[in-house]
């Protein structure tokens, strides 16, 4: 087996155990009402880490990063599908920074 | 309604789901597998490694270390230090899952758990069955392989200022979905908030800014969720659900 493939297994099986792990071994619903808690609290605690500051480095410019991230946030706001909100922040990332090289 | 008609109906609604997923999932991977190739390795093991990997992160961390030439341990420890986050959202989809699904099952859908299925999943209204995880993961599982091979083979096919305008998508999409749900849960919105406020501080004070992007995630979220567990715990299952 190559070098390569060698490291790729070992990555993939790095991968798969954290998510396999916790759901086959922890079959019952989990009684403590904090830990109960605490994982219905995970998604928006993720959600929250993962969107910001990343969201400021996505698009390689800070100010059309900055576009996106305001057109995003009104779009949600009003409940807009996920589709929605996708599309008009990139549409908008890329029609700022077409904008830009124009100007 | 007979178990069939069921399955393929919860399928269905999963795979629409997962839909605006894989169209966020695209571009990424188009620069995951442009990079691969450059990198030396190559197109078929790269879409191989998407195909087997599944997840963003990880594998540009471990497919930066594979070109350096680093050794299995190195690769090893960096790769699963990037994904412990995933060893949360697995915790916490256990407790969301229908409880008497057989462990055959449950690591099948383990395996398509990433950070856009798994907040999508979360925020679902009750118990998800196995089908609806399928149905939900089918598409991103293909747009990620998808494209990885359009980067991995043909290399140029998109204009760059498209390319970076895409990178926005799957941020944007974490936006549609979190902020309906803090309009309506005070509980939502302070774990959020506090999830954005911790990862900034980890990513911006200078003394602490050089930990790895996936230790501030798991840093942020099991602070942010302590902080919700603790000023707004759930007492009813009824609750659980409707946070």
């Amino acid at each position: 087996m190559s070098e390569h493939l060698k490291a790729v297994l070992v990555m993939a099986a790095v991968t798969y155990l954290p998510r396999m792990l916790p759901m086959v071994l922890v079959k019952s619903k989990i009684k403590s009402k904090f830990i109960k808690s605490f994982l219905a609290y995970v998604p928006y605690a993720v959600l929250g880490a993962m969107i910001f500051p990343g969201i400021l480095y996505s698009t390689g410019k800070l100010v059309s990063a900055v576009v996106g991230f305001a057109v995003a946030v009104f779009l949600a706001f009003f409940n807009k599908k996920l589709v929605t909100v996708a599309l008009g922040a990139i549409f908008s990332v890329y029609l700022w920074e077409t904008i830009q090289v124009l100007l | 309604m007979d178990n069939k008609t069921d399955s393929r109906m919860e399928f269905n609604r999963g795979f629409r789901k997962g839909l605006p997923i894989a169209l966020g999932y695209i571009p990424v991977a188009f620069t995951f597998g442009l990079l691969a190739v450059q990198g030396g390795l190559s197109p078929l093991l790269a879409v191989f490694i998407s195909m087997s990997n599944l997840t963003s992160a990880g594998q540009f961390a471990g497919v930066n270390l594979i070109i350096a030439q680093a050794n299995l341990l190195e690769i090893a420890l960096t790769t699963f230090v990037i994904n412990i986050r995933y060893f949360l959202m697995s915790l916490s989809l256990s407790q969301k899952i229908k409880s008497h699904m057989p462990a055959a099952l449950r690591s099948v859908m383990a395996f398509g758990i990433t950070d856009e299925t798994f907040t999508v999943a979360s925020l679902e209204e009750g118990e998800i069955s196995f089908s609806f995880m399928l149905g939900l993961v089918c598409a991103p599982y293909f747009g990620w392989a998808l494209g990885t091979a359009l980067g991995a083979f043909i290399n140029s096919f998109l204009p760059s200022a498209l390319q970076n305008s895409m990178g926005i998508a799957l941020y944007a999409m974490f936006i549609a979905i979190v902020i309906p749900a803090a309009r309506t849960s005070k509980a939502a919105l302070v774990v959020a908030g506090t999830g954005i406020g911790i990862n900034s501080l980890l990513t911006w004070l200078p003394s602490i800014n050089n930990i790895s992007s996936g230790w501030r995630i798991t840093i942020s979220t099991v602070l942010a969720a302590s902080l919700g567990a603790l000023l707004f715990p759930k007492d009813s299952e009824e609750q659980c659900r409707n946070i």
